[in-house]
């Protein structure tokens, strides 16, 4: 396997915002997972290849983030936050729920739908918090997280859009969220461009509009000064 | 009680686009950029000194003072620490969605201060929504000539990058984060020798500064220091976040004076507690924090000396309020737990201490308390940082572990017969019948 030459394009775009080829790594294993759906040995040795890294020194920075996953989520991953803002305002009931409705104990995905339980997804002030690709939702009941899930099966959107869930789902925020985005998830990696976004709004975030390294001067080797 | 909107202005007079280049600008926006480059690092740095600001991300240090510690060698690099994971604290991603350019600017002065011209905000992976609407920032401010080769036409270049965390706590950790950044795991270094400021990202002097720090900027240089001590409560200076959550009936962010009291905060500003129930505790500044109780603490004033001196720490503001309904062993379970799944693994007292408190929480809220597990508890957090005292003593690498220890330490000094009852409960029926123990 390869990726599409457009791919490795905006991953040699990625890497040149760099001072060191090797820092490009964390976004280059989202692409990685924006191509399969995961992370895949295979994957990880391209991103080896393109940042000059061995692939087992790739796969121990991987399996250092929750977010990098080498098992398959299905299209929307369900993380309910369990940390003790939301806890104290029902987040296991909420997560009860999420796992019944979705019929899978948390750390499971089937075809469609993964569960996990998060911890603090910084949405403490509209607990309980959950996000779906997350792009989030807050001040959910257990009630509200059911029909999430069965809305998330029967529905299938092709973009997971936070004012959505929000509006279809949500109860209190932590702050006012103010303005409405169109933009949105289109699988269970972040929604940043230029890896993970539906992106239809996004032309001024294509790689090469910022410009990055290439705007900068030569820098001296590390240890130099 | 009424908020000081410093931060929180531009975003509360203009709700439907204060994240616009348009609206940044229409108020004011960059104008102190532009000052900024107009002057020396001696006279930014002792500017910043001299106004007080301290930082925001937990550690409370004087953000001049790390700047006038910056190491000679160059290239230097400016980081933002945006990667807000401490359970309760949710200010930053206010700052990142409702104002990026604020930060943008921010950076600028830091930039040109610490004769930086390459710059990152690293946004923890959770955040997509924060990062697109900095990374639209940033396009922007290139797009208007404020960022790139030549920066407002002053030859000046600086250049920056938004790079994603994955799902780390402890890269809010600044060397933990620096290692991220690297493409490494993300484990702290050990402090001496890899002080940011003098060994920082790719062993290069660095200067990392929390996002609230560095969006106080524009306001500093614009209104001066007199202005900027006048806000705040003697050595407090400027205003302060809070993120309050939990039995409160109004959560969320407050931008306030230094020095108010407690019992302001939350009935006051929060609406007091859901239910009108009694108050029973709170957690002052974050999960790392030992708890505060209304018996002791509710009149005090919130000031950093005040809060250090009580026995805890603002930290980064968040305060986590728990009413009557709290079950205290399961509050602290739920802390504790936290830092077990968070702990990085380097040292042992933190990765294995961590996941053994967690576990005689656990079997104590399971109904299989030993009449031995408050000892135990109070033992396993003595290995973890000798003395369980506070400020707490430091047996790893970096504060995480020693973190953990708080809700365990106020457990037991505020609701040991509560957490007793726990056991004495549980040894009343076989330990194997799981949620029978009335
Ligand atoms: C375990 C741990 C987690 C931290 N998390 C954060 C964080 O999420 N955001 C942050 O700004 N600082 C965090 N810090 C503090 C940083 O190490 C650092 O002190 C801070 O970013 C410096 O910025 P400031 O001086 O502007 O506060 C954390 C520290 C520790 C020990
Ligand atoms: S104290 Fe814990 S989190 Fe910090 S370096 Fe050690 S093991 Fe890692
Ligand atoms: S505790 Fe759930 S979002 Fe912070």
């Amino acid at each position: 396997m390869s990726w599409p030459a457009e791919t490795i394009a905006r991953a040699n775009d990625i890497i040149a915002r760099y001072p060191e080829r090797r820092s490009a790594v964390m976004p280059l294993l989202y692409m990685a997972m924006r191509e399969e759906g995961r992370l895949t040995d295979e994957g990880m040795r391209l991103v080896a290849g393109l940042t000059g890294l061995t692939p087992a020194q790739v796969q121990s920075v991987a399996s250092f983030y929750v977010m990098y996953k080498t098992e398959s989520q299905g299209k929307y991953l369900v993380s309910v936050c369990s940390s003790i803002s939301c806890f104290l305002l029902g987040a296991d009931e909420v997560l009860h729920a999420v796992e019944e409705a979705a019929g899978l104990p948390a750390g499971e995905a089937d075809d469609e739908i993964g569960i996990e339980h998060a911890e603090c997804i910084g949405a403490c002030g509209g607990a309980p918090a959950c996000l779906v690709n997350y792009e989030l939702v807050e001040g959910v009941t257990a009630a509200k997280a059911k029909e999430m899930i069965e809305w998330l099966r029967n529905a299938k959107p092709e973009v997971i859009n936070a004012d959505e869930l929000q509006t279809l789902f949500g109860g209190r925020r932590s702050f006012d969220w103010a303005i409405k985005e169109d933009n949105g998830a289109i699988g269970p990696y972040p929604a940043f461009p230029p890896f993970g976004t539906a992106a239809h709004n996004t032309p001024a975030l294509e790689p090469g509009r910022l410009a990055t390294r290439n705007s900068r001067p030569a820098t001296p080797e590390v240890g130099a000064s | 009680m009424n908020q000081t909107r410093v931060l929180f202005k531009r975003m509360t007079d203009h709700p439907a686009d204060s994240h616009t280049i348009d609206r940044y600008l229409e108020t004011g926006g960059y104008e102190q950029a532009r000052v900024a480059l107009g002057r020396t690092r001696d006279e930014l740095v002792e500017l910043v000194k001299t106004s007080g600001l301290i930082g925001r991300g937990g550690a409370g240090f004087s953000a001049g003072m790390k700047w006038s510690f910056l190491a000679p060698a160059r290239p230097a690099y400016l980081v933002v620490n945006g990667d807000e994971s401490e359970p309760g604290t949710f200010k930053d991603r206010q700052l990142l969605e409702r104002d990026p350019h604020q930060m943008v600017e921010g950076m600028i002065i830091a930039a040109v201060a610490n004769e930086v011209h390459e710059a990152f905000v690293y946004i923890r992976g959770e955040y997509p929504k924060p990062a697109r609407r900095v990374q639209q920032a940033v396009a922007d401010a290139y797009e208007r000539g404020f960022l790139g080769r030549d920066v407002m036409g002053t030859g000046y270049h600086l250049d920056i990058t938004v790079h994603l965390g994955a799902g780390a706590y402890i890269c809010g950790e600044e060397t933990a984060l620096l290692n991220s950044l690297e493409g490494r795991r993300g484990e702290p270094r050990l402090k001496p020798p890899f002080f940011p400021a003098a060994k920082g990202l790719y062993m290069l002097p660095t200067i990392v500064n929390n996002v609230e720090t560095i969006s106080n900027l524009p306001h500093i240089v614009e209104r001066g220091i007199e202005w900027y001590r006048g806000l705040g409560h003697d050595v407090d200076t400027g205003t302060f976040l809070f993120s309050v959550s939990g039995h409160v009936k109004k959560p969320g962010n407050y931008e306030l004076p230094h020095g108010i009291t407690w019992r302001q905060l939350i009935y006051d500003v929060a609406g007091g507690i859901r239910d009108d129930n009694e108050l029973k505790a709170w957690v002052p500044g974050g999960a790392s924090a030992p708890w505060f109780v209304p018996s002791e603490h509710l009149d005090l004033e919130i000031t950093k000396s005040v809060t250090d001196s009580s026995g805890s720490m603002l930290g980064s503001g968040a305060v986590i309020v728990m009413d009557e309904t709290t079950d205290m062993v399961a509050a602290a379970e739920r802390l504790v737990r936290f830092f077990a799944e968070e702990s990085c693994g380097q040292c042992t007292p933190c990765r294995e201490g961590t996941t053994w408190l967690d576990m005689i929480l656990r079997r104590m809220l399971d109904g299989g308390g030993r009449a031995v597990d408050l000892d135990l508890l109070y033992d396993v957090s003595d290995n973890i940082s000798v003395g369980v005292g506070w400020p707490p003593k430091q047996t790893t690498i970096c504060p995480l572990g020693p973190s953990a220890v708080s809700a365990v330490k106020s457990l037991l000094e505020y609701f040991r017969p509560e957490a007793e009852a726990h056991i004495v409960r549980a040894n009343r029926v076989p330990v194997t019948i799981k949620g029978f123990g009335q």
